[in-house]
């Protein structure tokens, strides 16, 4: 199969003519999604989908289009209408496609025929029964507002003019669910998962108790009093911050003025104990991937390490015009977008202690189990940070009452200097960052 | 897009085995886009996607699929597939037969995107940078983004429903950073309209790039948010996001069927202050949020779902719908061909009061005036919702004072429309958003005149 999606990546790449670069991108999936609600099969989604990006370069300039089918007569549209975009770009020196770099992609198995052989009333059951375990977990649960099921077959090829030719396939599952828990008039909301590469992986009993477990907890909850406290985040939470800070050490930003962390190369931009990696070699990586979506192999970027700044992330183009080379950091939003820079799975270097041990020396904190507002109310490129919060409340080393409805503020500069402690509990959670528990002081608790 | 013989084969195989429902989603989409980042046209993007769904119901249960081979046998598999996936519904058969075709409606473009040329798109671009530059040593970096989009839809089901509907959209933004002795800032202004290049005939990129580009510049001085609960004003159109977290999820009919909504069991009660008369409304030609039919057929409509402060209804989709015995109220979308409709908002707004906007400035003593929003997420559960602010000032002594760094607002959906207290006379739409829900975004857009909350925790740092 991925051998076929090469071939049509290579033939588009064959139409290109001289002093014309091409690049073709190329990817199929099929999924499978299954919502049970009340016992029943809510609703079942069957579905492949499939298209082509063709990028080219010519004369410095860029053009871009895409189709989400694969017969002859769209191949050939596709690439026309793209080398008709190119007349209208602005001439760049950098511009161009990726062309092999010697750096060979890692040996990653992450196709599981088990997926693929796994039966649709298998898949059913699964649903079903994560709906059961949620509800099941606790008296207080009554209901589920989803409990999916959902996988995914994905295969990728990309070719380029300069001689790149690679491609990838991949299997994923998991099961979600989102259960609501109510005690007299109050009711409160929460997530669990269970994530694999085949469905053998998957424990609806675990994704059942942790959604139910992360609602019961907040019931009762109340807004708090304003003010500065530690904060705790919990793995979760700590993933979803990675992943901003990994936008601002993107060449991108960095080469266009927009990266706090642009002029810091070599100094200390985070506490002694933080070290983070981007490092989709990793397998156990949700996002683990060989090639780049530029099909240049990826690689370990040590972005921080005790602290200090010590890389960015580039592709093909923010490399070339930095004068480095690529770190094979360059990703897609699926075949419909031009590649850019980005974090693939960021990881930080866990520390030695649980969180109940890092609560346990907290006198005065905020565990969060949540938070919202992350695309309203943080700006990567000014720093500021401020999300709404919901968790429970340290004190004297331990938790105690559930709070709702306030925020917590800081900027990421200080964010990252104000980390204490880096848990020992590293998760690897569907998003391209690891989850692991951080304890950041000083931070501003907004509520009453 | 789909002849009527074709669309009544694919309909009979979806109900083949006995289903209550089936119906067949045909979209052919074309879109344009071009983007100038760093003093340069980095790319431009054409794109073509064109498929179908069809969605079978038995009992309980929706069965879906979807398709990008819109020939006989690439339906007929799709049919098959939707249907098999429902099957464990019912049982029975039933022959379908579409009505006549109904005559395509089409919304008012007077220029259609298509039709012109790439270079002039991309010279809207380069003008909006130069505007910005010219702004300001201090503007340090500009990116601008033109895009545009036709959806053609078709939608036919086993109740006879065939119609069909030509979306254009064409959108606009600009963003600009600003670089002084406290670091970077950033300012963005954006403007699209369910309409065709006749967008820039009502808005000069130029004068968005300076009014970007000064928000920029402006919060280069800004002092860190205060923190804590304090009465906080909205400016023209900014107010809409708020009523769109506040409320307006909540009155989705799915997520109240699941009780997953404050609002759930209480139509005929009063949920907010007496001047507050939300509603929903498809209808509002240009605005971001407008369409001819929903993604279900139905014609868009305009919804009051608070009147004079008392819920008077939910919004609904089909599906909802079917199970109260009711109509839908033109509110099924979706994101594509590839995803299943739900119920989703269209333009929300509350209508002006009778307040002048000075004289709400000048009745609160101390709090925070919020010009522009950036979005926001509701917990429709708990009503607890943020929303953030990008461009906003204290508010001392009655006067709108220093500017301040941006950061969310939370507040609590039912407590807040409780706690508002004051509407102006000067009624703006917002800007135009994307909504997200459960992993789908629709374009949606919004109104207030300026309103007072009297009481919203503010999310910054200062004391």
């Amino acid at each position: 199969m991925s051998k076929s999606l090469l071939d049509i990546a290579e033939r588009v790449v064959g139409w290109a003519g001289d002093g014309v670069d091409v690049e073709a991108f190329v990817a199929r999936d099929h999924e499978t999604e299954i919502r049970a609600y009340g016992g029943e099969v809510e609703s079942l989604t069957v579905a492949s989908s499939m298209g082509i990006g063709v990028r080219i370069v010519r004369d410095g300039r860029q053009g871009f289009a895409y189709a989400a089918a694969l017969d002859d007569e769209t191949l050939r549209e596709t690439f026309d209408e793209a080398l008709d975009n190119s007349r209208f770009g602005s001439v760049d020196e950098f511009a161009g496609v990726a062309e092999p770099d010697g750096v060979e992609p890692a040996s990653l198995d992450l196709y599981r025929s088990e997926l693929v052989d796994f039966g649709t009333e298998e898949k059913v059951a699964l649903a079903l029964e994560l709906e059961r375990a949620t509800v099941a977990a606790d008296p207080r649960v009554t209901g589920v507002e989803s409990a999916d099921y959902a996988d995914t077959t994905y295969e990728a090829a990309v070719a380029t003019s300069r001689g790149v030719a690679a491609s990838a396939r991949e299997t994923g599952c998991y099961l979600v669910a989102y259960s609501l828990a109510s005690d007299n008039d109050e009711t409160q909301t929460g997530f669990g998962f269970s994530v694999g590469r085949h469905p053998g992986e998957l424990s609806a009993e675990m994704a059942g108790a942790d959604a139910a477990d992360r609602a019961t907890r907040l019931l009762g909850a109340a807004k708090a009093p304003t003010r500065r406290l530690t904060v705790v985040l919990d793995p979760y939470v700590t993933a979803r911050l990675l992943g901003i800070v990994g936008a601002t050490l993107s060449g991108d930003a960095v080469l266009k003025g927009r990266s706090l962390f642009a002029d810091r190369m070599e100094e200390a931009v985070g506490a002694s104990s933080l070290t983070l990696v981007d490092d989709a070699t990793d397998p156990d990586a949700f996002t683990a991937s060989a090639i780049d979506a530029e099909g240049l192999a990826t690689r370990r970027v040590p972005l921080i390490s005790d602290g200090v700044l010590q890389a960015f992330l580039y592709d093909t183009y923010t490399a070339r015009r930095a004068g480095v080379s690529s770190t094979g950091s360059a990703v897609r939003g699926g075949f419909k977008g031009t590649p850019g820079v980005g974090a693939q799975a960021l990881r930080l270097t866990p520390g030695t202690r649980t969180q109940a041990e890092i609560v346990s020396d907290i006198d005065d904190g905020l565990l969060v189990q949540g938070v919202t507002g992350l695309h309203s109310g943080v700006n990567a490129v000014s720093g500021d940070f401020s999300v709404g919060a919901e968790g429970l409340r340290i004190r004297d080393g331990e938790t105690a009452e559930p709070i709702r409805e306030v925020t917590i503020a800081s900027t990421i500069q200080r964010l990252l200097m104000d980390v204490t402690e880096v848990g020992s509990d590293l998760e690897w959670l569907p998003m391209s960052a690891a989850g692991v528990t951080l304890a950041i002081a000083d931070v501003t608790m907004s509520g009453s | 897009m789909l002849e009527a013989d074709l669309v009544n084969r694919t309909l009979a195989a979806a109900m083949r085995t006995g289903a209550d429902f089936a119906e067949i989603f045909a979209e052919d989409r074309r879109s344009a886009s071009a983007i100038l980042d760093d003093g340069r046209v980095e790319e431009v993007v054409s794109g073509r996607d064109r498929g179908a769904g069809i969605r079978v119901v038995a009992g309980d249960t929706t069965g879906f699929a979807h398709t990008a081979d819109l020939s006989a046998a690439g339906l007929a598999a799709a049919a098959d597939a939707a249907a098999a996936a429902a099957r464990r519904g019912g049982g029975g058969t039933q022959t379908v037969a579409v009505s006549a075709l109904e005559p395509p409606r089409s919304l008012q473009v007077r220029i259609p995107p298509e039709e012109v040329p790439k270079d002039r798109k991309v010279a809207l671009l380069t003008a909006a940078d130069a505007a910005a530059r010219s702004a300001g040593g201090a503007i340090t970096q500009v990116s601008a983004r033109y895009g545009d989009g036709r959806r053609r839809i078709l939608v036919a089901d086993s109740d006879g429903l065939f119609t069909s509907d030509d979306q254009v959209r064409t959108l606009f933004s600009v963003s600009c950073v600003a670089t002084g002795d406290t670091g970077m800032q950033t300012g963005r202004e954006s403007a699209g309209r369910t309409a065709g290049f006749e967008l820039f005939d009502l808005y000069d990129v130029e004068e968005m790039a300076r009014r970007a580009a000064q928000r920029a510049l402006t919060k280069l001085t800004a002092r860190p948010a205060p923190s804590g609960e304090m009465p906080v004003v909205v400016g023209p159109g900014g107010g809409g996001v708020l009523f769109h977290e506040a409320c307006g999820h909540g009155l989705e009919a799915d997520l109240v069927a699941k009780s997953a909504s404050v609002f759930a069991g209480r139509i005929g009660e009063t949920v907010a202050a007496p001047m507050v008369t939300l509603i929903d409304d498809g209808t509002m030609a240009g605005e971001w949020g407008h369409y001819g039919i929903d993604d279900e057929g139905k014609p868009a409509a305009r919804n009051v779902l608070i009147a004079d402060g008392v819920l008077t209804d939910y919004m609904w989709d089909r599906l909802r719908a079917r199970k109260e015995g009711r109509a839908s109220s033109g509110n099924g979308r979706r994101q594509s061909y590839q995803h299943l409709p739900m119920v989703r908002m269209t333009n929300t707004y509350i209508d002006n009061g009778d307040a002048e906007p000075d004289d709400i400035v000048a009745d609160t003593s101390h709090g925070v005036y919020v010009a522009q929003l950036g979005g926001g997420q509701v917990n429709t559960a708990t009503g607890d919702f943020v929303f953030g602010m990008t461009e906003a000032y204290l508010i001392e002594n009655g006067r709108i004072t220093a500017p301040i760094r941006e950061g969310n607002l939370i507040g609590n959906g039912p407590d807040v429309l409780t706690r508002i207290d004051a509407l102006g006379n000067d009624f703006a739409m917002g800007s135009p958003g994307t909504c997200g829900k459960d992993g789908q975004g629709v374009p949606v857009g919004d109104g207030t005149p300026t309103l007072r909350v009297t009481a919203l925790t503010v999310g910054g740092t200062a004391a």
